[in-house]
């Protein structure tokens, strides 16, 4: 209980489905995310790794309540210790939680930069605005440009922005850095250690796991759906034999500096998950208890994983 | 056979400066480029000059001494960065490969597709699952060349390392060029074989 009350954000037990037309009035419930937990601390940058397609920016959807009407979320939600509804959600959502979207096309089309930035706060926060243009390299002039004429990098980075712009405890960064060059990624990121440090909490959901080891306090690693493991950066730094679970080892092969080698296989589809362990069928050290008995999520050598034999 | 930019020059409009001021470059069938820039120095906007998207304002881009072809598939296939903005939203994924010709269940099988997202709309995949369709039909369309503009940084790792390998293995096999925009150099290292900086 005490815990729960430290915590900026806490998610227990998450699931996710999304309900579906099969054939003809036949509906069907699929589960994207199922068992998810995490919890972010003021003061910490959460990194959060995994799959295309495990759920990750469902989770952030998830958290602010803006998932599209066919699906329902089970499990619980903590914000400072009061339970997420939708009306709380509501009510933080842009003031006290702000997203970095993962696409550019949340960009409206149709307004100049200047004023998507700006937003509806009044005073408008031009003085504001003009510094972290300023931090990111980007020059003035583009706030009365439409998004269109931007580069994908500069998209990225004025959608940064907006998030930075507000006043936001926690920051849902769902792939800020893509389309950044090296520099501009390290200074955006270098920007969310900075608001970290203030005592916010940041949620840092990216591909770029190199980068992220070096800025993050934990990192989560995410699977069809689920939390797999979650450690400590420094682990990840440390290479594969610091980590627990073995989908993590995989990633830290895959990455173009460590070998670029790829596991085979690919993460189950949501309808069609194996019955136990969710990564058992690409799993180099798979036995029968993972294929009939789904591990928990227990701790290991101050990280927590969901496998029988991570150590 | 060479895919070739001549001394070309491009802008939006007049009053904006020359995002590329007599830029030439030549790759040949077989060859893999990087293409290596800061975000803004164009490299999106050479991409699309070279696959016919856009016009340059001065200057020619040649296909084999010939301008590009205006009718039918286009030789140079482009993969763009943002897979959610490139494909039809309001087709099934299933058109969307069938409109590039006929393909074999092998190529979807090693870009990790599921038969099953052949049925949904394109709003119901992520992104990093849009952009193996987008892999799968520039491959599918016979292209010579492949412009892959940073077509992995919406994938995680593992899932980056499997789709280069297809790509590298099949444009290998079919003797394409390939052009690759990233910013991470250690994945250039594995792919090129030649680079360019657009800052010198």
């Amino acid at each position: 209980m005490e815990q729960k009350k430290d915590a900026l954000l806490k998610i227990q037990n998450l699931s996710v489905s999304f309900r579906r037309y099969n054939h003809g009035l036949e509906q069907e419930n699929l589960q994207v995310v199922s068992d998810l937990d995490l919890t972010v601390y003021p003061g910490e940058i959460v990194a959060i790794a995994g799959s295309s397609g495990s759920g990750k920016s469902i989770l952030a959807s998830a958290i602010l309540g803006i998932l599209p009407n066919n699906a329902k979320v089970d499990g619980n939600l903590y914000f400072k210790g009061e339970t997420l509804t939708p009306q709380l959600q509501q009510q933080l959502r842009g003031t006290k939680i702000a997203l970095v979207p993962q696409s550019i096309a949340f960009l409206d089309p149709l307004m100049k930069i200047g004023k998507q930035v700006d937003g509806h706060r009044r005073p408008k926060p031009v003085q504001t605005r003009k510094a972290l243009f300023a931090r990111f390299g980007l020059p003035q002039e583009i706030q009365y440009l439409y998004p269109f004429q931007l580069s994908g990098g500069m998209a990225r980075r004025v959608l940064v922005s907006t998030a930075l712009i507000s006043d936001a405890e926690l920051i849902l960064a769902d792939e800020p850095t893509p389309g950044m060059s090296l520099d501009q990624a390290l200074e955006a990121l270098q920007m969310f250690r900075e608001i970290a440090d203030q005592g916010k909490g940041v949620v840092l959901i990216t591909h770029d796991l190199d980068l992220a080891f070096e800025f993050a306090d934990r990192v989560a690693v995410f699977y069809a759906g689920t939390t797999v493991e979650t450690a400590p950066a420094s682990d990840f730094k440390k290479g594969p034999d610091a980590l627990r679970h073995p989908y993590s080892k995989a990633l830290w092969h895959a990455l173009p500096q460590n070998g670029f080698h790829p596991i085979e296989g690919f993460q189950p589809y949501a309808g069609n998950l194996p019955p136990a362990c969710l990564f058992a069928p690409r799993c180099p050290y798979a036995t029968e208890k993972c294929r009939t008995q789904a591990p928990l999520l227990r701790e290991v050598r101050g990280g927590e994983v969901r496998c029988y034999y991570g150590a | 056979m060479a895919l070739e930019a001549k001394n070309i020059y491009f802008r939006y409009n007049r009053k904006q400066a020359w995002i590329l001021q007599d830029r030439s470059i030549k790759i040949e069938k077989s060859q893999r480029l990087a293409i290596f820039a800061p975000s803004g120095y164009g490299k999106t906007t050479l991409a699309m000059l070279l696959a016919g998207y856009l016009k340059p304002i001065k200057g020619e881009i040649l296909l084999n001494n010939m301008p590009l072809p205006r009718k039918g598939i286009c030789p140079v296939q482009l993969i763009y960065q943002h897979p959610e903005m490139a494909i039809n939203p309001r087709w099934k994924l299933k058109r969307v490969l069938d409109e590039c010709g006929t393909y074999n269940a092998d190529i979807i099988d090693t870009l990790g597709i599921e038969p099953a997202w052949l049925d949904r709309f394109p709003a119901e995949l992520s992104g990093g699952e849009l952009q193996r369709f987008c892999v799968a039909r520039a491959l599918i369309s016979g292209a010579d060349f492949l412009i892959c503009d940073e077509i992995s940084t919406m994938l995680d790792v593992i899932t980056q390392a499997q789709i280069w390998n297809v790509i590298l293995r099949e444009t290998e096999r079919r003797n394409m060029g390939v052009i690759v925009v990233t910013h991470n150099r250690y994945l250039a290292d594995k792919i090129a074989n030649q680079t360019l900086d657009l800052t010198v």
